[in-house]
């Protein structure tokens, strides 16, 4: 059989600039040996920066090999959020690894690999696809969790992501296998055209079940969340802030990209399941983050609740819903990224510090600092008028439209739990006896912090960029 | 009548083979048994029309997994003999766990369905006219190439990380250099010393 379709290889240009740049860049590292770290870092930057140049300048919707591989709208936006959260996690580790050493030049490579496996994820439009993107991304992340080998507590966290993420890797085959056995195929168009919404067959739901239970892991929802607290406590920070921003932006792509597409026929089927994901991740999210006085546990059980208040959105299963979920997500990296960045300057006599309680007086000690967590620690509790307030609004408000009002009014109260550990924060922050201060921030944490804190305040003034370009992107999907 | 006789010889070999693998006391011959085992399951294969397996299975089996498997053996120090002491023991479940797994694959067999949309679906070249061998390779390369390079892309990760997480360079190890020791001259390696009678070097 000769190439029936020629291959057009404009579309998949970004992945194959972080793919080859990836490699060239390990040649590089191997012959320049490890003292290079730094200028790989950077190199590695300019390489993401350059596939969302070229991610910036596609237009229009296309499918490629077959049908296994579309470039939209959707992936465009989702792909820009993923290379920003990649690029920025990569800078804001530049101080961590100068300070306390364990840098080599793997480490970026590594975070390369895993941007073209997220890449491949948003992209995926083929249960095989997706799998191979997923297995890409999550390998690379395994390793770069156990980077500091010499720690324990990071090769546990490396360890523990490894089990529980190839046992849900298992899952989610097993779900796909399902699924391509009660449907034939493996494309998530023919799957979507041979699913018959009257004659929805019990192993086909089955199989969807297990591939919601292998993307519930990715994302961190509860009951699959286990992982998500030891990983982040347990692996270096800088590591910590990229898990928290770039994977969950891909996992929950894929996941809306995957059940909008394949199964529109059996919304109602996983509409329940998406409901339960939510309603568990916001509770388990709000009530067990209030014991938590590591902040790197904190972010975690935090990172749980806001991956189920994206959730409702979902739950939806419309246009506004979509909408909503990619207007999270975004606001979410925003928020994420400078709380990391103001993590990552928790330093104190050359030792990183991770006690809530160290923050204690730290308006005093160094005002601005304070300033911007405070704005970041509000947003997260979705107080108005800041960017997280918008971003629940969207999601709640889809929920409503779609008669989901026991979710959005659970989703509401649990944010009220929510708020009260955040605000903790802030209270300790501002009221309480000052510790001794911090370390000077470095310049890269204290641009990344202040951007992310100005975007944060900001947003309600002009919110018109990222609500259109979000609901240009969810049209797609439909 | 001949691939009946080749087929009886193959399978005669590969159970009698599989169950000195068993059998053997002495844990290389179990892997030498084994290696007789594959190339006979190859044969088999032969047979079937499917020589692109028959390869594979000699190039991968035989020639990287069980040459492994010959130097795990040779370097660890299991004792097979304690291992093997409970056989005649455990022998009755494992003939019971054996005769279900074998009731079970009857039954998988014997109901077996295939989709109706799976076969037509499949993008498989006309069998007729090109072997397995290309017909798999015709559709690896271009149908499911996307596929095949990023699991070419995913064995990379995993071997950067491998290396990632357990290589470590030691500082204090003196490694051979090739280049040192050819571009070394004779007046660099070799002295002449006078020794005056009686007096020694000091």
């Amino acid at each position: 059989m000769p190439v029936t379709e020629s291959l057009n290889l404009v579309a998949i240009l970004p992945e194959l600039v972080l793919a080859v740049g990836a490699m060239a860049l390990l040649m590089l590292g191997v012959a320049t040996r490890e003292e290079r770290g730094d200028l790989i870092l950077w190199l590695a930057v300019g390489v993401l920066v350059v596939a969302g140049i070229f991610i910036a300048c596609g237009e229009g919707t296309e499918t490629l090999f077959g049908g296994s591989f579309i470039v939209d709208p959707y992936a465009r936006m989702l792909k820009l959020l993923c290379l920003v959260g990649a690029a920025v996690s990569l800078i804001m580790s530049v101080p961590y690894w100068r300070a306390f050493g364990g840098m080599r030049f793997e480490y970026p490579i590594l975070l390369l690999f895993a941007a073209t496996g997220m890449l491949m994820m948003i992209s995926a439009y083929d249960l095989i696809a997706l799998y191979v993107g997923l297995e890409l991304q999550s390998l690379a992340l395994y390793v770069v969790a156990a980077f500091k080998r010499d720690s324990a507590r990071s090769s546990e966290a490396g360890l523990k992501y490894f089990v529980l993420g190839a046992l849900s890797s298992g899952m989610l085959l097993y779900g796909a296998s399902l699924v391509y056995g009660f449907t034939g195929s493996t494309e998530f168009a023919q799957i979507a055209s041979a699913v018959q919404p009257s004659g929805a067959n019990l192993g086909l739901i089955f199989g969807l079940v297990f591939l919601m239970a292998g993307f519930a892991f990715k994302i961190s929802a509860v009951p699959f969340h286990m992982w998500t607290p030891d990983v982040y406590e347990g692996a270096p920070t800088p590591v910590t802030a990229f898990f928290a921003a770039a994977p969950k932006i891909a996992a929950m792509a894929l996941t809306v990209r995957v059940l909008i597409s394949a199964f529109p026929a059996l919304t109602t089927e996983w509409q329940q399941i998406v409901v339960f994901l939510a309603i568990a991740s916001m509770g388990l999210g709000s009530f067990a983050a209030i014991g938590q006085r590591n902040i790197k546990r904190l972010m975690a059980y935090s990172s749980i609740g806001h991956m189920g208040y994206a959730l409702v959105g979902l739950a939806s299963g419309t246009v506004a819903g979509v909408q909503g979920v990619i207007i999270y997500l975004a606001i979410y990296l925003v928020m994420t990224l400078g709380m990391f960045a103001c993590v990552l300057a928790m330093r104190r006599d050359g030792k990183m510090v991770e006690n809530i309680d160290q923050l204690s007086g730290l308006s005093r000690t160094s005002p601005r600092m304070a300033l911007v967590l405070a704005i970041l620690l509000f947003s997260l509790a979705g107080i108005p008028p800041l960017a997280g307030f918008f971003a629940k609004f969207y999601v709640f408000l889809a929920a409503i439209e779609s008669g989901l009002y026991a979710l959005a009014v659970v989703g509401v109260l649990l944010s009220v739990v929510g708020a009260f550990y955040y605000l903790r924060i802030v209270k300790i922050m501002y009221f309480d006896d000052p510790a001794e201060p911090f370390e000077e921030m470095p310049a890269s944490l204290a641009i990344i912090a202040g951007v992310s804190g100005a975007l944060t305040l900001f947003y309600v003034v002009y919110p018109a960029p990222l609500v259109e370009a979000a609901g240009v992107a969810a049209k797609a999907l439909f | 009548m001949l691939s009946a006789l080749f087929f009886y010889l193959f399978a005669i070999m590969c159970v009698g083979a599989a169950f000195m693998v068993i059998a053997t006391k002495n844990p290389v011959h179990a892997v030498l048994f084994l290696i007789l085992a594959f190339f006979n399951a190859a044969g088999l294969f032969v047979l079937l029309g499917a020589e692109f397996l028959a390869m594979i299975l000699i190039v991968v089996y035989v020639g990287a997994v069980l040459v492994l498997f010959l130097f795990v053996v040779m370097m660890l120090d299991v004792d097979f003999a304690e291992l093997r002491a409970g056989f005649l023991k455990y022998l009755p479940v494992g003939a019971l766990v054996g005769l279900l797994l074998l009731v079970e694959l009857i039954f998988v067999v014997g109901a077996w369905v295939t989709a109706p949309m799976l076969v037509s679906d499949a993008p498989t070249p006309n069998m007729s006219t090109v072997n397995n061998t290309q017909a798999l390779g015709e559709i690896l390369y271009t149908r499911y190439v996307y596929l095949f390079e990023s699991a070419a892309l995913i064995l990379l990760v995993a071997m950067i990380g491998t290396i990632v997480l357990t290589l470590h360079h030691k500082r204090d190890v003196r490694r051979q250099s090739i280049a040192a020791q050819v571009g070394r001259t004779r007046d660099a390696a070799v002295e002449v010393v006078e020794v005056e009678t009686g007096k020694g070097l000091k």
